[in-house]
């Protein structure tokens, strides 16, 4: 992207395409629809702030593609990335 | 032996067939042996592209029905010492022939030619599973607009099901003016959705639809689409070249902004 950008704090139509279709590829590759996806990742959640308090803001869960170890495809693989504020309990 | 290249996309109108006339062409011109099989039965177009569609008497579905032998149905490209198109049938559908038979009859043309191209149809039905059937790797045609990429994608999927692990992204029509005001995805925004390796980026050029006008495959004479289509060719064929500066006619500013 060209400097011009910086005058134009309005989100590209280019920079939307690849949001949207990184969002309709996350469903499109789990093989589920986007609510389904949506529920995982509040299960996620649930579960994870038993033990920790999450950043909700930083919050990241993917589905994407990525090269496989055993040969030269790629498989779908879960990304999350979970920013954390503190963790419940010391020990 | 050869390599089976199969052509797909998924989506129609990305340039499957434009590309699959281009490649096949350019390997020509690098002296090697090459068949294009034009696997879209019932939409028979890569004979017109390559402007051969006065030359057909036998096609795809009588060479595998056995109507005739193969070499009647080849017709031979002029200007090339081995290089013939084998065109398909245009009076029948994609159910005139089986995955099986399409993997028996490259696997024969492969002891043969050094490529075998292969024009896959739109869509994931039959006629896709018949032109992948024998494939050793595949050169996915894309568009930078969502409605490709979720296609490719998709593609990419069933490819990799069918064990053609080898595959290759060319992003067709990019216009450079319009990813450097962000209005358009770039080539790299579309290899990292698709997280597969980029083997050429061929701009939106109108010599394209001149050349197709015509007839007359543009690879490797002195336009943005012939040279960006000769780059794929010497890469396809295991080549190392860099990748063309598109911006290059864009004067002082597209220097600046440069991109692939």
């Amino acid at each position: 992207m060209g400097f011009l950008d910086f005058f134009n704090k309005n989100k590209t139509s280019g920079s939307v395409a690849k949001d949207r279709l990184k969002l309709v590829l996350v469903s499109d590759r789990a093989g589920c629809s986007p609510e389904v996806m949506e529920q995982m990742k509040n299960d996620i959640i649930a579960v994870i702030s038993k033990y920790i308090e999450i950043d909700m803001t930083g919050l990241d869960i993917q589905i994407k593609q990525t090269p496989s170890d055993s040969n030269n495809g790629s498989v779908p693989a879960i990304f999350a990335n979970i920013p954390i504020k503190e963790m419940r309990g010391k020990y | 032996m050869g390599e089976v290249i199969v052509v797909t996309s998924g989506k129609g109108g990305v340039g499957k067939t434009t590309t699959t006339a281009n490649v096949g062409t350019g390997l020509a011109k690098l002296d090697k042996k090459v068949v294009l099989i034009d696997t879209d039965i019932g939409l028979r177009n890569l004979d017109v592209v390559m402007g051969l569609e006065n030359r057909i008497v036998y096609n795809l579905v009588d060479v595998i029905e056995g109507t005739c032998k193969i070499n009647q149905a080849f017709i031979k490209v002029k200007g090339y010492n081995n290089f013939y198109l084998l065109p398909s049938a245009q009076t029948r559908d994609k159910t005139a022939i089986t995955p099986e038979q399409m993997k028996k009859l490259t696997d024969q043309l492969k002891e043969e030619f050094d490529y075998v191209i292969i024009d896959c149809p739109a869509g994931i039905e039959q006629g896709f599973h018949n032109a992948i059937a024998g494939a050793d790797r595949a050169l996915v045609v894309t568009t930078p607009e969502v409605s490709a990429v979720r296609d490719a994608d998709r593609i990419i999927g069933l490819l990799e099901a069918n064990e053609i692990k080898n595959i290759h992204i060319i992003v067709n029509r990019l216009r450079m003016d319009m990813v450097k005001r962000g209005d358009m995805m770039s080539s790299e925004d579309v290899i990292e959705i698709l997280a597969i390796p980029l083997i050429g980026v061929v701009p939106d050029d109108e010599n394209i639809v001149i050349s197709t006008n015509q007839g007359a495959p543009l690879v490797g004479n002195n336009t943005m689409a012939g040279k960006a289509y000769m780059n794929i060719c010497k890469r396809v064929d295991g080549e190392e070249v860099p990748f063309l500066d598109l911006a290059a006619k864009g004067g002082f500013f597209g220097r600046l902004f440069k991109k692939n």
